[in-house]
């Protein structure tokens, strides 16, 4: 089966980039949180979504839809984490 | 709250060759933590002029191995990081790494079941912790493991996984070589597909059971065992997968 946006060598599960994400969010594995993909509702564990981890930033998409749900972006003034594509995280 | 994660120097106390290309490596932590089976650590190498990489590499130990780590890594040929660990590091070495982390590839004894794990290579290697937690546990959760490697030479953990198999309530262990398999093989002989799925799902319950699946390895593996347990009819929130990605 064909699975288009989702179908890429490079990319890698949420959880492989835990390590990365914990650090920006003072030392916490958010990747068991559960979410809610904002574009297509899909809910489901953090550590679910697909992650690109290879370019500048990391991208993590939703397994459903393959819209972004989670980005971030290290610079040399600090972290940006953009989570516009998650409705909502729910800690646990 | 749960004291957030740092990097830390751990110790190498031991290395155990497990084939050719995969060692365990044991790791002494001053901050040891307890980990969940599946998670992983960051390792990170630092060069004397300040680059630094890091890969993650998967737990093998059970939950109970206190206070050291086991970590079971495959010698990817142009790696950046595995060959340092191959070739470099010995017994009493220091390393900086950070974990246990990645607590959603997780299973644990009272995460019910059916268990099916599937692995790939050294994909085995988290499958292999929660195998070993659950032997430690007395857990009686009908567990499987469909395990591919190239060569026999390539079944990492081998004598472990027959003792295991032949333990009362021991996991169902079915192996396949995909590339070159002994005279009296009695194991698979290709690669991973929906019809030895459908007959490994068979020993504890089959597919209506809806087994919890774990899939560790190469992505083309994960991407094709994945794709075929959906097919069978499994809900894609009980299929767990770990993808190596490109190996570098």
């Amino acid at each position: 089966m064909k699975r288009t946006a989702l179908d890429d060598p490079l990319m890698l599960d949420a959880n492989a980039v835990a390590g990365e994400l914990a650090e920006m969010m003072g030392g916490v594995d958010i990747t068991t949180f559960m979410t809610r993909c904002a574009h297509c509702g899909n809910h489901d564990a953090l550590g679910s979504l697909r992650a690109w981890a290879h370019g500048p930033g990391v991208v993590l998409r939703c397994v459903i839809c393959s819209q972004v749900v989670v980005r971030w972006v290290r610079t040399p003034q600090g972290a940006r984490v953009d989570l516009r594509g998650a409705a909502f995280l729910e800690p646990r | 709250m749960v004291e957030p994660l740092r990097w830390q120097i751990g110790t190498i106390t031991d290395i155990q060759p497990q084939t050719d290309r995969v060692s365990s490596f044991t790791i002494g932590l001053p901050d040891w933590r307890p980990h969940r089976p599946g998670q992983h650590y960051d390792v990170r190498l630092t060069a004397e002029d300040g680059y630094q990489t890091q890969r993650s590499y998967s737990i093998a130990s059970a939950a109970d191995h206190v206070p050291e780590v086991e970590l079971g890594i495959e010698r990817i040929a142009d790696g950046e990081v595995s060959p340092y660990f191959h070739d470099v590091l010995v017994t009493g070495d220091k390393v900086e790494l950070r974990g246990p982390i990645g607590g959603y590839f997780v299973w644990e004894p009272g995460m019910g079941g059916p268990l099916l794990l599937v692995g790939g290579g050294s994909g085995v290697v988290p499958l292999m912790a929660m195998l070993r937690s659950r032997q430690a546990a007395g857990d009686a959760t009908p567990a499987a493991l469909l395990y591919s490697s190239r060569t026999i030479g390539d079944i990492i953990y081998r004598d472990e996984l027959a003792r295991l198999a032949a333990e009362p309530n021991g996991p169902v262990v079915a192996q396949t070589l995909t590339r070159e398999q002994p005279p009296d093989w009695d194991g698979y002989a290709r690669r991973i597909d929906a019809q030895m799925l459908t007959e490994v799902v068979g020993n504890i319950g089959g597919m209506h059971a809806s087994p919890l699946a774990y899939i560790c390895g190469p992505t083309l593996l994960v991407e094709n065992a994945a794709a075929a347990l959906t097919d069978l009819g499994l809900a894609p929130m009980r299929v767990r997968t770990e993808r190596f990605g490109p190996s570098s």
